[in-house]
């Protein structure tokens, strides 16, 4: 956080932050490597707001140091870390035009009115408000005022930049567009970017990994695809995405993962069973799960129902029971889903062995 | 559609005695002193010729100008430092700052005012104190002069000072001065370049309000000036209660409140009503 022009490179070594009793966050550890785009993923009051603050140095941690760039910077004052932060609500100067939002932080840092004018006209252009540089914060809309906080917070070349729910005031069109502006943002500067969102979906398309908190505790740290595909435990799991969960017995270890029983038939799947134990949750997301009319003797399958359907447009959300009374949603091409409910009777669900996998029974 | 409207007669029946009142007790009598303003001694604009021509007239007026800008100033500075302790303090420093604000309400301005001739006059605490400790010799004129009138006027008026700042302090967002840190500027430079203009509707109702009680004020400067700083105020009562010369008391009087008028409606203009309080 203290060379300009350089990505900084972060890593929290179990901070804690307790207000009074109350824990918002525990035992965090967490490498953020230069240049990356890392998503803070949680439910509202997971302590994302709070550990992207201690980044700042805008609240002491309770426990744990901070490092950037090997510095020890966990009592460093937030004026000195000069990571750039945009705000939940922007938090513009409202009695600044524009160009003057933007120049503060140079003008902070005594910076020659001529390097002052040429950085501040790069980014203007360069966030596409060239015009509305006199402009007060309160004659632009949400999503200009949106590019004059990222302007401001990247004209000064902070090795980190903060953002909180940035684009949760957004319509939807507009969320898209900033989505991919910021992402270009990220390659162009190529400044280590730590976002928080508690949409799932943002965190999925933008990040190269994203971070699961969930009662101020780090749940699950990777790649979209990984933690999609394999995560860590139920939580995780149901909140990136909806996800088939089905009882399964008699896990244990096989080739390539795990074999179990699921309602009588012998399904192979991803996972460990010496982490589980014997009675565990085969978990599968909607998308790899199709329709069929019989299930081959080594496959994966189970026999279900079609109870409901809901049309999506490009596909049709199936809703099953299996002979268990388990549920199980499904999407399917849409005449799959018309011939699945006609027929009131059985069907087969089927998988490839490899998108099923375990997780421990119970809560967690 | 219809509730609405009986809503507002219900509203205008209730407010009736009290705008009947005010209109008995403000809008009459001061049209009396328009109409004495032009009519003595004798029908005519005389009155309004001396009031431009008069020196001592005029030199009350710039007075009184002067005084209140001064009182203004000083009063604003000193009631931004207090709320500031006020609205952003540690839960101790607002307990005291908010003692500090209430308390002058509980006593009578004429107290305050005497209690200041007790502190500085002659023989008064501090001339006491300085000369004891060898400070000065002869004792300084901090009473009956313009010192002694604006310290006075400062002390009545910085409470009156506090409550439009502290309105337009409690409605700033916090993450805009944690931004303007965030992006490396120092406390002292994130409170003048953004905390300060950040509550400038409360700096302009605060201002406007100090210095149009300044203009009237009376008591105090009749006090503290001894006859020998006279302000409008003072200067009105004498015309009508000393040299009967209701006239040009009386066309003092209408100058004192158009210009009143005006600057309330500029007032007005800057801050909602609600603010003040
Ligand atoms: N200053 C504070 N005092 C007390 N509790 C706080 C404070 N700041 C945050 N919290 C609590 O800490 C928890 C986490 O808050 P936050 O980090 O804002 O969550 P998120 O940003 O993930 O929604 C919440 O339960 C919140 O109420
Ligand atoms: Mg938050």
């Amino acid at each position: 956080m203290q060379q300009p022009g350089r990505a900084a490179e972060i890593k929290a070594i179990g901070i804690g932050k307790s207000f009074g009793s109350f824990r918002a966050l525990d035992d965090l550890t967490l490498d953020i490597g230069r240049g990356e785009f890392l998503t803070l993923l949680g439910p509202s009051g997971s302590g994302k707001t709070t550990f992207l603050m201690i980044l700042a140095g805008f609240i002491q941690p309770t426990d744990g140091r901070l490092y950037s760039d090997g510095v020890d910077i966990t009592e460093r004052p937030a004026e000195q870390r000069a990571a750039g932060m945009v705000f939940q609500g922007y938090a513009l100067f409202p009695h600044m035009s524009v160009e003057a939002n933007i120049a503060f932080p140079l003008k902070v840092r005594k910076r020659s009115s001529d390097e002052i004018k040429r950085r501040v006209g790069e980014m203007i252009e360069r966030v596409g408000l060239k015009g509305h540089e006199k402009k007060l914060p309160s004659q632009l809309s949400g999503g200009q005022q949106q590019r004059v906080a990222l302007a401001r917070a990247l004209v000064f070349e902070p090795g980190v930049l903060l953002l909180d729910e940035p684009f949760s005031a957004l319509d939807k069109g507009l969320r898209g567009q900033m989505q991919a502006e910021m992402k270009r943002l990220h390659q162009e500067t190529g400044t280590t970017f730590v976002f928080v969102t508690h949409d799932q979906s943002e965190a999925l398309a933008l990040s190269s990994r994203v971070a699961i908190f969930n009662h101020g505790k780090l749940l699950q740290v990777g790649a979209p695809d990984e933690v999609y595909d394999r995560p860590a435990n139920r939580f995780v799991a149901e909140f990136l995405g909806e996800i088939n969960m089905l009882p399964l017995k008699g896990v244990r270890n096989a080739d390539n993962g795990a074999t179990g029983l699921c309602e009588d038939r012998t399904i192979s799947l991803r996972g460990n069973a010496s982490a589980v134990g014997s009675n565990a949750i085969l978990a599968i997301r909607p998308e790899y799960m199709s329709i069929a009319p019989e299930a081959a003797a080594g496959e994966n399958g189970i026999a279900a129902t079609a109870v409901a359907s809901t049309y999506l447009g490009a596909a049709t959300r199936l809703d099953l029971t299996t002979r268990q009374g388990a549920k199980v949603t499904v999407s399917v091409p849409n005449e799959v889903a018309a011939s699945a409910l006609s027929k009131g009777n059985s069907v087969w669900l089927t998988w490839p062995a490899e998108k099923g996998f375990l997780l421990p029974d119970g809560g967690q | 559609m219809k509730a609405y409207f009986s809503d507002r007669m219900g509203a205008a029946l209730l407010m009736a005695p009290l705008l009947l009142f005010l209109g008995a007790a403000y809008a009459w009598p001061f049209f009396g002193v328009v109409n004495w303003s032009f009519t003595l001694p004798e029908p005519g604009l005389g009155q309004y010729g001396t009031l431009l021509s008069d020196p001592l007239v005029q030199s009350v007026f710039v007075r009184t100008l002067r005084i209140a800008a001064i009182v203004t100033i000083v009063s604003v500075a000193a009631a931004y430092a207090i709320t500031v302790v006020w609205v952003r303090g540690t839960p101790a420093q607002r307990v005291v700052a908010e003692f500090c604000i209430l308390v002058p309400f509980w006593i009578s301005v004429l107290t305050r005012a005497f209690g200041w001739v007790a502190l500085l006059s002659n023989r008064g605490l501090f001339n006491t104190w300085l000369q004891a400790i060898g400070f000065i010799s002869e004792p300084l004129t901090l009473v009956r002069n313009e010192f002694g009138v604006i310290v006075g006027m400062t002390h009545f008026l910085i409470p009156f000072a506090v409550f439009p700042l502290a309105s337009s302090m409690r409605g700033l967002d916090d993450r805009v001065l944690l931004a303007a840190r965030g992006l490396g500027s120092s406390r002292m430079r994130t409170f003048w370049s953004v905390f300060v203009p950040m509550t400038r509707s409360g700096i302009i109702g605060s201002a406007l309000i100090v210095f149009v009680f300044s203009l009237g004020f009376f008591v105090t400067p009749a006090i503290l000036g001894g006859g020998r700083s006279v302000m409008i105020a003072e200067l009105i009562y004498l015309r009508i209660f000393q040299s009967p010369d209701w006239g040009l008391g009386a066309a003092i009087s209408v100058v004192l409140v158009l210009f009143v008028g005006a600057l309330m409606a500029l007032l007005f203009r800057y801050v909602r009503p609600k603010q003040l309080i």
